[in-house]
């Protein structure tokens, strides 16, 4: 357990030590989206009846923000420990598969959940936001940045290089994210749009996470939430099996 | 390609052992295999009984590695570098230790520096303690003195001497010859992954080279003799001097292992 918590609190003390880059900067990156959408938008979209655009959007944001932070946090960590090379000090360790994965995923969700909280800790001043049920919530936040986390660590391990893993990180995490409702409710899209929403697993997480603040959603939650726990079961076994054969790891 | 090739040494518990080859030999591979960063196609690889695949965390355990490459993470301080690194081996405090070897390394006036701001030297040191944090039985060097000043260079090998004197098994890799001829007490030479000698210092030694004694007559000319042994000299001398050959200059050139070496990866002149 030592070697398990050891690697966890290095991971911890890796982001937490640079915070103002890692958890202050996507604080206000998403204050700056509620800024200027909530200015634009405010009184002219409704998303859900009786619910006011900034309070529709936070939830939204918060859950974008959790799940782009927790990707970046094992992916980052382990991409620059290959290209540095000092990986190997994990490598020469007796940790087990299941212990270095466990504690780069839950290293990625607590600065997936730090963020978070710096966000509601900011908005609450001004945005009212009703919480229905706080279980679904929590739910939703620990199980898609624990899947965020987990995407993080097969794209750190597959990428030999910062470009590729930026690429990943242009090219799929940002536009599934921007494209997962978290600006609008997806019955404002057309339906064949809605329909590619669906197919979008970062959809379940915002719309899920958003139904513990409303009760309102536009997929039943308890699917949604079982669409992202099989998700997260099937990246943490292709994850698992990845460090277990040491690819891209040990030669 | 193949990087070892029927690769077969057993280093016994408590020896200073040598691993010798040029560049590509595969001494780092076989390293690797060792320590779990490479895995063998075929074939298996030990540490004090632990199969390094089926039964790694016994195999790591009994393992400490000092890789070539300079590497840090620069996010941490020597001493949390250190914390960091016995953490791993589940010593939750580890610190008389850490501070004996910081102490044996002469690393403690960093202890708090960050890694970053290490010289070279300093950092090589780090990477020494770091693979010393779990007092492993079996120590690897892969070519600990690349790119190290001769003070370091003295310090290193006074440690890792007395760590061998304590028991501890050690295994050297180095393209510097006359290192090996010094430390190590049996030696593996490797070319093309495979295993081309393998015997004691002494022998490998006395087997591929004897003595030459270098002879310059007052005219100039240089004729070399070859000896088998110290014991040989008197009568090459007694000889040299019934055939009066005049005698401005001799010189006994004893082997070393750069001839063995080159004797054996082929590239004698």
């Amino acid at each position: 357990m030592t070697g398990f918590r050891t690697l966890l609190v290095k991971e911890l003390l890796r982001f937490w030590k640079v915070s103002v880059q890692t958890v202050g900067a996507p604080v206000l990156t998403a204050l700056l989206y509620l800024v200027i959408f909530a200015q634009a938008l405010e009184g002219r979209v409704e998303a859900y009846p009786g619910v006011r655009y900034t309070a529709f959007l936070v939830p939204g944001l918060v859950m974008m923000s959790v799940l782009q932070n927790a990707f970046a946090n094992s992916s980052s960590s382990l991409i620059q420990s290959k290209i540095t090379g000092n990986i190997v000090f994990l490598l020469l360790a007796p940790l087990s598969t299941l212990e270095v994965f466990a504690a780069y995923v839950l290293a990625a969700m607590a600065r997936g959940l730090v963020v978070a909280a710096g966000m509601f800790a900011v908005t609450v001043w001004f945005v009212g936001l009703p919480l229905v049920a706080p279980l679904w919530v929590l739910a939703f936040c620990l199980l898609g940045a624990a899947l965020a986390g987990a995407l993080g660590l097969l794209a750190g391990v597959y990428a030999d290089k910062i470009d590729q893993l930026a690429a990943v990180q242009n090219f799929v995490i940002m536009p599934l994210t921007f494209l997962s409702g978290v600006f609008y409710s997806i019955h404002a899209l057309p339906p064949r749009w809605q329909q590619v929403s669906h197919a979008n697993p970062f959809f379940y997480m915002v719309d899920g996470f958003r139904y513990g603040f409303f009760g309102v959603s536009d997929f039943p939650p308890g699917a949604s939430l079982a669409i992202v726990a099989a998700s997260f079961v099937a990246v943490a076994a292709l994850g698992l099996w990845l460090l277990k054969t040491g690819y891209k790891l040990r030669t | 390609m193949r990087a070892l090739d029927g690769v077969s040494l057993a280093i016994e518990q408590g020896e200073f052992f040598g691993l010798l080859g040029p560049n590509g030999a595969g001494k780092t591979t076989l390293i690797n295999v060792i320590a779990g960063l490479a895995r063998a196609d075929r074939g298996a690889a030990r540490v004090l009984g632990a199969d390094v695949v089926s039964d790694y965390r016994r195999a790591r355990r009994l393992l400490g590695v000092v890789p070539q490459e300079l590497v840090f993470d620069p996010f941490f301080t020597v001493r949390e570098t250190l914390r960091i690194q016995s953490g791993y081996f589940g010593l939750a405090s580890n610190d008389a230790w850490i501070d004996e070897v910081m102490h044996h390394l002469d690393l403690e006036a960093k202890a708090d520096v960050n890694m970053r701001a290490l010289s070279g030297g300093m950092k090589r040191r780090v990477l020494v303690a770091q693979a010393l944090v779990h007092k492993p039985p079996v120590i690897v060097l892969d070519e600990p003195t690349a790119g190290v000043d001769v003070e370091l260079r003295q310090g290193l090998w006074q440690f890792v001497q007395r760590l061998n004197r304590d028991g501890h098994t050690i295994v050297l890799t180095t393209h510097y010859l006359e290192e090996a001829e010094s430390q190590c007490r049996r030696i593996a030479m490797l070319k093309a992954g495979k295993v081309v000698a393998l015997d004691t210092t002494q022998n490998l030694l006395a087997t591929f080279s004897g003595l030459e004694l270098q002879v310059r007559g007052r005219d100039g000319a240089l004729s070399r003799l070859k000896l088998h042994g110290y014991d040989e000299l008197e009568a090459a001398l007694e000889r040299l001097r019934r055939d009066g050959v005049p005698l401005h200059d001799i010189e006994l050139h004893t082997p070393d292992l750069e001839e063995v070496f080159l004797h054996l990866t082929g590239k004698a002149s």
